[in-house]
């Protein structure tokens, strides 16, 4: 099931950047029954690359953010499995090492700008704090530097905004300066927890813009966790898809919009609604709810609410079968001349 | 940088350099020339309470009179110079010389009165003040460790709460009573006695707000920055924190100023019957309660608007600190 670095596609050979093995968190005190959230999750970043991480709410993938940067609760938190960065595995760094590291190499955007940013502290300062954390620079170069930033991410008349606090800026301008925080140091990977969910839709766009452009220019890679299509789409050049701790496809992104072989996978693309598509149609669903799924062990977790569900789904787990262009886990997946219309036209940006 | 589009309306970046952003501006119409800052939303939301004005009238007033006591007085305090005029029946009244007549030690009732301000706000403030610093500095230990500091962050946040449990376990009274036995009769007896009351109160509140905001996603970011923990607590945690406790400090400050007032009355206090303090005057006047309550309602009511004024001020700036009521 572990691959190699030599088939994860775009760059042959090359040394991934982050390379996670066999991820896998767990929940729960001694004694009470435990969650498995995170549940053998392998996947590769290499440098540059932009790689997506999809899946609905608790499937895992914001745990698994979490858990690379080392930021889940000690207590209550088992984590097992390999976060491998610059030939070091993450999970057994210290705590002083890994939070030398957090910032200046690998570095986060939350979800929502609104609680991200601390109300009582200025932009400025905030910004600055970062810089002057992992550099050896003056409070004065620090701040000069931090003005720079924020015009890089959009921020008009930065020196009046460093000097305000984050209740004055507008959603998508707090968005910005965490952007702008995140990249402060130039870490070589962004870690991007759905930056634009809690975002108005217009300003989502050019949050994103943002985003790709500056993480163009640093050369940053990136892991973008999402739950919207169409910010894979525009954003990504393989994507992992999750599912109840899982991931049950993988591959690049054109390979994934134009030929799903998940079940899950082609009811995600489906499940956007389409412009061509008669008026009075109902929307795509996939049915049931992710609550309803049965445990890994027993069977494929996505079965209950599978509509190609056969006999062996529910009798044993389905493994990551290698395609070549693609990984991925299940028993009947969609043939690639199942009729899943090509998505990506659609919602690419 | 080059962004496609610039968003319009509220909500956008506004036009570059405009001092009239319009999305700042519909917000904080102050907004516009300095930042804003929780403190300066919660003055503005002070501004039009008129329960925080009086309190605030009430406050200021007590503190100017405390402190330009002798300017304001006509005579000296506690000198007990027109004893010969009090007679077992009758303390003299109102008069000329004497707007507010005389106590029963032979002195004069207003310029006691005002002298007794002073006595108070000393007490109080300073009570108080030992209270918040020590209780304070506890809480910030027990919640900066209990916050961020992981497994040994837990043991140090627990070994400091179970002290402060121990010092809530004794009652202020006694405590009072002790301290008054080792220093004996005077005021730093009742200051410290006051003052250690305090401690607990301030320690648990700001350890729990600060519990409650390291859990915070601002400080689940500043983490993901690498920010190092002591500044994470001493520059995002403790000033997000502090709201309750400055409130309860002026709550306390109303409490403490009848405490103090509580323990001379008890005789735990300043030692001279005559010396110029509401409670210790509260005493005096006991015996002569029933011929004479004027002697025992001016420093009744002096305590009582002094303590109302300084709650009235508390509790409205509990309310404009508070988030809910922001905007």
């Amino acid at each position: 099931m572990t691959r190699t670095t030599g088939t994860t596609g775009n760059h042959p050979g090359r040394e991934p950047l982050l390379a996670v093995r066999d991820l896998r968190v767990e929940f729960g005190l001694r004694g009470q029954r435990s969650t498995q959230a995170v549940d053998g999750v392998t996947f590769d970043i290499q440098p540059g690359e932009h790689v997506g991480l999809v899946g609905e709410s608790g499937s895992g993938k914001s745990v698994t953010s979490l858990a690379v940067m080392g930021l889940l609760p000690r207590r209550g938190v088992r984590t097992s499995g390999e976060v491998r960065y610059d030939g070091r595995n993450l999970l057994d760094l210290g705590q002083s090492a890994m939070s030398k590291l957090r910032g200046r190499d690998i570095a986060m955007v939350f979800q929502d700008p609104m609680t991200s940013l601390n109300p009582v502290v200025t932009v400025g300062v905030q910004v600055a704090e970062v810089i002057s954390r992992h550099n050896d620079v003056s409070k004065k170069e620090a701040r000069d530097r931090a003005g720079d930033l924020l015009k890089r991410v959009g921020i008009p008349d930065p020196v009046r905004r460093l000097k305000e606090y984050p209740h004055q800026l507008s959603g998508g301008m707090r968005q910005r300066v965490l952007i702008a925080i995140a990249l402060a140091c130039n870490p070589r990977l962004l870690i991007a927890d759905e930056p634009t969910t809690a975002l108005d839709v217009t300003i989502q766009a050019q949050v994103l813009e943002v985003l790709k452009e500056l993480v163009a220019e640093t050369d940053a890679a990136l892991l973008m966790i999402t739950h919207d299509l169409g910010v894979v789409a525009g954003l990504c050049d393989r994507v992992n898809v999750m599912y109840s701790g899982r991931i049950v496809e993988s591959t690049t992104r054109d390979v994934l919009f134009s030929q799903p072989r998940h079940p899950y996978t082609g009811g995600l693309l489906r499940s956007i609604p389409r412009l061509d598509s008669p008026r009075g149609e109902p929307l795509h669903a996939i049915p049931g709810s992710p609550t309803s799924t049965l445990p890994w062990t027993q069977g494929c977790a996505f079965a209950p609410r599978c509509e190609r569900v056969v006999a062996a789904c529910t009798d044993q787990p389905p493994a990551l079968t290698d395609e070549g262009i693609r990984h991925v886990r299940c028993h009947h997946p969609l043939e690639p001349t199942d009729p899943v219309t090509d998505a990506r036209s659609e919602v690419a940006r | 940088m080059s962004i496609p589009m610039m968003p319009a309306g509220p909500g956008g970046p506004g036009d570059p350099g405009g001092p009239g952003d319009p999305a700042t501006t519909m917000l904080e119409p102050t907004a516009t020339e300095h930042g804003t800052s929780l403190w300066r939303g919660a003055v503005q939301r002070l501004r039009r309470n008129p329960a925080a004005i009086i309190g605030a009238l009430i406050v200021l007033a007590f503190v100017v009179v405390a402190i330009i006591a002798p300017l304001l007085a006509p005579y000296q305090p506690g000198t007990g110079e027109w004893a010969g005029q009090v007679t077992p029946g009758k303390v003299p009244g109102p008069s000329d010389e004497h707007v507010l007549g005389l106590d029963s030690f032979g002195s004069d009732m207003l310029t006691q009165l005002l002298y007794g301000a002073r006595q108070s706000l000393v007490y109080g403030v300073v009570s108080t003040a030992v209270g918040l610093v020590v209780g304070a500095s506890l809480g910030l230990l027990a919640g900066g460790f209990g916050a961020v500091g992981g497994r040994f962050g837990k043991a140090v946040d627990t070994l400091v709460m179970r002290l402060v449990d121990i010092m809530l376990s004794v009652p202020s009274l006694l405590l009072a009573v002790s301290i008054a036995a080792v220093l004996g009769k005077n005021a730093y007896a009742i200051i410290i006695a006051i003052g250690v009351a305090q401690v607990p109160i301030f320690a648990r509140l700001l350890r729990g707000s600060m519990l409650a905001q390291g859990r915070s996603d601002y400080v689940l970011a500043a983490s993901a920055l690498g920010i190092r923990k002591r500044r994470i607590v001493m520059s995002h945690v403790l000033p997000n924190s502090l709201g309750p406790t400055i409130v309860q400090a002026t709550l306390n400050l109303a409490t403490a100023i009848i405490e103090v007032a509580a323990l001379s009355y008890l005789g735990l206090g300043e030692g001279n019957p005559a010396v110029a303090e509401w409670g210790r005057m509260l005493v005096a006047a006991q015996d002569r309660f029933a011929v004479d309550p004027r002697l025992a309602i001016y420093p009744g009511v002096a305590i009582a608007i002094t303590a109302l004024g300084f709650t009235l001020f508390g509790e409205a700036l509990r309310e404009a600190l508070d988030p809910r009521s922001r905007r």
